[in-house]
């Protein structure tokens, strides 16, 4: 029997049939992925084939990025690639953990922060740092907000130092009557929102935020993330973070960091957000966002 | 992990839109066809039949915005998605075309025809073979296929430019026919537009690839 050929029509009805297509022509990607695929301008904030170590064990491999100054640069990344041991590079906090070790540079304007001669305590008062759980003193919201002021020996009106921090802070109108109360007495928004304004006190340059809203609900999340589109006019912002819808929304640049083998992190592209979450140059970025990895 | 549930509906969607175009390119041919054979029956199912097309343009639209509203569909996901919105658009209006022949034929359908039809039903194939053509190169991914689509256009394009100057010269020589000429220029520049939209769907495949839009053609009429 001879068959009939088939018309256009019924062509395109049989092709409706389809499992997932892979591309015929792929995009031709770098043979060796270069991590910084983008300049983001002027680098405020620069990891620069930085290796860290835990005693034996690599956590983080050649991992360099340019961060720019007064913009919002995301961390993502599958849970144990390394997103909280890079950020915490920023401003040494994994100096404390036994057998830390960082080869490579960490430069802050222009300056290696793992320089010998480097005040650490500078550092970490010019790059201030959020967690993931809002961890205000047990005191009240005032001496809070007062409290690295003071310590760094500040002698001048505290009461507007704390009133200015507070308003950055988008938490002023909330506290501004009760602002001798416990700060425990705040919900889990507002404790974030205070331990924002703590860092803002001291007059950082650079806010890093590891996870910032993972313990936050959805709308205290929200208020958090307005508030990073507002304070990125004057501050450069690093933030962590599991969510990467958050991510699409804030940041203005993304690195995408993976585990090797061996399990050390590798960041894996960086680029302007709307590129990763849009257009990734790397398979694995894109599997990673659409939910294909993990 | 893989989203199993997801990936079912983000086929779904594309199984869609190629029936979609299934009914799109009968009832460009079924058109033609009608005209050709001033079939009334058949001109008048291609009209009601438009909107079975508009109806699953509907439902594609919307399984598409459920996708973007419930699974925030990121990267290729995201591009495959935007791109069906695109698409069924594009086929919808096509189906109007093809609607607006039927129209045209039941007009015609008393009338002696003008002449033998042949250039017609030459832009007609031309058209639903891109049409074919640039589905397929969106079921494979391959942007080099909807770009050597596009250069199809020149030739309906040049085909529409002879309907045309012949049915003006049927006009001038004998102003009777001026009515039916116009009817056939009319339907000649519905198989254009076709065409023209094919083009569009060629450069959704690009972007849906390569992530970025890049107008190929811009046609002359």
């Amino acid at each position: 029997m001879i068959e009939e050929p088939l018309s256009n029509s019924e062509r395109l009805i049989r092709m409706a049939t389809i499992g997932r297509p892979e591309p015929k022509a792929q995009v031709p990607t770098p043979q060796t992925a270069t991590p910084v695929t983008d300049q983001p301008g002027e680098a405020f904030l620069e990891a620069r084939s930085l290796n860290v170590f835990y005693g034996h064990f690599q956590a983080l491999r050649s991992v360099s990025i340019q961060v720019p100054g007064r913009q919002i640069t995301a961390i993502i990344g599958p849970s144990g690639c390394g997103k909280s041991t890079f950020i915490r590079c920023f401003n040494r906090m994994n100096d404390t953990i036994a057998g830390f070790r960082a080869e490579g540079q960490v430069l802050f304007q222009g300056r290696n922060i793992y320089d010998r001669r480097i005040d650490v305590v500078d550092v970490r008062r010019r790059i201030g740092m959020v967690f993931q759980k809002p961890n205000p003193f047990p005191k009240s919201i005032y001496e809070n907000v007062a409290f690295g002021p003071r310590i760094n020996g500040y002698e001048g009106r505290l009461d507007e130092i704390v009133e200015r921090a507070l308003h950055r802070a988008a938490l002023w109108d909330e506290v501004k009557d009760k602002i001798r109360q416990n700060a425990y007495a705040l919900s889990g928004g507002q404790q974030q929102r205070l331990c924002i304004a703590r860092a803002l006190a001291i007059e950082p340059e650079v806010i890093l935020m590891d996870e910032p809203c993972s313990a936050l609900d959805p709308v205290a999340t929200l208020k958090i993330e307005d508030l990073m589109r507002q304070l990125a006019r004057d501050y450069t912002i690093v933030i962590v973070t599991h969510n990467m819808q958050q991510a699409a929304r804030v940041s203005d640049w993304t690195a995408v960091m993976m585990m090797s083998e061996d399990r050390a992190g590798e960041c894996i592209e960086f680029s302007a957000t709307n590129e990763i979450f849009t257009n990734p140059r790397e398979k694995r970025t894109e599997d990673y966002i659409t939910g294909r990895f993990g | 992990m893989t989203r199993t549930g997801f990936e079912r509906q983000l086929i779904a969607v594309q199984e869609d839109m190629l029936v979609m175009a299934g009914m799109v390119e009968a009832a460009i041919e079924r058109g033609v066809e009608a005209l050709k054979t001033r079939n009334v029956n058949l001109a008048q199912q291609i009209i009601e039949d438009d909107l079975k097309i508009n109806r699953k343009r509907y439902e594609t639209e919307e399984k598409c915005l459920e996708l973007i509203a419930t699974q925030q569909p990121l990267a290729s996901d995201l591009r495959t998605i935007v791109s069906v919105l695109h698409i069924t658009v594009d086929l919808e209006r096509m189906g109007d075309h093809a609607e607006g022949i039927a129209k045209i034929a039941l007009m015609l359908a008393d009338e002696p025809p003008l002449k033998p039809y042949i250039d017609i039903p030459r832009m007609a194939q031309v058209a639903s073979d891109m049409l074919m053509g640039s589905l397929e190169a969106f079921k494979d991914r391959d942007p080099a296929r909807a770009r050597a689509i596009c250069d199809q256009d020149d030739e309906v394009d040049a085909l529409y430019e002879q309907v045309y100057r012949e049915l003006l010269t049927f006009m001038i020589n004998d102003p009777r026919t001026i009515q039916r000429a116009t009817y056939l220029i009319w339907t000649a520049h519905n198989l254009e537009r076709i065409a023209d939209r094919v083009t569009n769907i060629c450069e959704r495949v690009i972007y849906l690839v390569e992530g970025h839009i890049e107008e190929l053609n811009v046609s002359k009429y």
